[in-house]
């Protein structure tokens, strides 16, 4: 389903990685793994369609990807995109509006990363971490997005929140769901068809 | 059509929970507007002359001010890249964010203007297209300057190079705005400077949006 053929990328001209080919299919999950500055968030960001690579071409379903792929794709990034004036309610009821998710049930994906009784607070007061789950939520109403790219998603959580991302993780991953995460933590993630890419 | 509303609903409850940038903006406007006849003097006819120029040199300065805020807050907090790989247009999403832009400062300072006028001792009809000169006027700062905003994005220093960049851009729209209410002080019917006014507002509807998303994305490669 999702495809790269001899990707090649570099950033501010200088090559991070090239010739890079994977394909992805149903229950695929794919980690990236690389040192500081080798290219993983750059190459999730080539996934998701933010940066453009200097030589390839990414494919979904066969096909280069276009308006349509962003129906099927969600990319988390480094930052949370919440805003802080909204609370966390309203903030995840906007993303889901622009994401245009179906039927979304906003208490029960905030109880899923725990962070239900936060809902009515604005996002500002929020600490590092449970901005991280707040935005994180997102996740739980996206099931039906086949395709999840999370940059660094264990970043700034504690245990008991891996533990209820993995969960979620795997959950998307059996229902036939596409994952592909960079992370420095080896954090658990049952899988049927595990791949892995070392940048250098 | 639900992303733009999505999107303008979203704007301006922010807008709402910050008070302090929209009255800023407001303020900014009738402090310079004002400063000027205490420091021309009371001379009514020569305030009447310059009072066009003057209020609307004094709302594009004041729409200057709030332009840098349009897409930084949302570029630092992630919601930005957000709208860049949403389903929904960027092109939508970015009207949506300037027409939420033009409701927050420039409608304020097109209803504001008109007290700004009676400082000047401007007749009534002159006050009014003075009113409808800003009315249509203000939508063109806010689609151009938002190119302009996109396009110094994550710059250093970027609101200095902003004003470079949008202040030659808002010429036609001072010339031919300020110039409506000065024709019609002369007597002069001032709709042909009102319906250029419109053509530009209709350009810059087009050209605006499609300028900033292609800036917003090549700034967020």
């Amino acid at each position: 389903m999702l495809e790269t053929m001899a990707l090649a990328c570099e950033r501010g001209g200088l090559p991070l990685f090239s010739g890079l080919s994977f394909a992805l299919g149903p229950g695929g999950l794919l980690r990236v793994r690389g040192a500081n500055g080798s290219g993983k968030t750059t190459l999730l960001r080539t996934l998701a369609g933010l940066t453009r690579p200097s030589a390839g071409s990414v494919r979904w379903r066969g096909n280069p990807i276009d308006g349509e792929y962003h129906k099927e794709m969600l990319f988390f990034g480094h930052l949370p995109g919440m805003k802080d004036e909204l609370t966390v309610l309203e903030n995840l009821a906007f993303s889901s509006k622009l994401s245009e998710l179906e039927n979304p049930d906003f208490k029960k994906a905030l109880e899923r990363l725990g962070v239900a009784r936060l809902a009515d607070l604005p996002a500002r007061y929020l600490s590092q971490g449970q901005r991280r789950r707040a935005a994180l939520a997102r996740l739980a109403l996206s099931a039906g997005v086949p395709l999840w790219l999370l940059d660094e998603p264990f970043a700034a959580l504690d245990a008991e929140g891996i533990a209820q991302l993995s969960a979620l993780c795997a959950a998307h991953l059996a229902a036939d769901g596409m994952l592909v995460l960079t992370s420095h933590q080896d954090v658990p993630i049952a899988s049927a068809a595990p791949q892995e890419i070392e940048l250098r | 059509m639900t992303g733009f509303l999505a999107v303008l609903r979203r704007e301006l409850q922010v807008a709402l929970r910050r008070k302090g940038d929209v009255l800023n903006v407001l303020v900014f406007f009738v402090v310079v507007a004002s400063l000027f006849p205490l420091g021309v003097g009371p001379e009514p006819n020569q305030l009447r002359a310059m009072a066009a120029g003057v209020v609307w040199i004094a709302a594009l300065l004041a729409a200057l001010l709030s332009l840098p805020r349009l897409f930084a807050a949302d570029h630092i907090d992630g919601t930005l890249e957000q709208m860049l790989v949403a389903p929904q247009p960027l092109a939508v999403i970015v009207l949506a964010k300037i027409v939420a832009h033009w409701l927050t400062t420039g409608l304020p300072l097109a209803i504001a203007a008109p007290v700004i006028g009676l400082q000047y001792d401007l007749p009534a009809n002159a006050l009014a297209i003075l009113l409808a000169s800003l009315a249509i006027g203000t939508p063109v700062l806010s689609l151009l300057g938002a190119a302009g905003a996109a396009l110094t994005l994550g710059v250093r220093g970027g609101g200095a190079l902003l004003g470079l960049l949008v202040l030659p851009l808002f010429v036609p729209v001072l010339v031919f705005g300020a110039g409506a209410v000065s024709a019609s002080l002369a007597g002069i019917n001032p709709s042909a400077h009102l319906s250029l006014l419109g053509a530009f507002l209709a350009v810059s509807s087009i050209v605006g949006p499609w300028a900033a998303c292609a800036a917003l994305r090549v700034a967020l490669d």
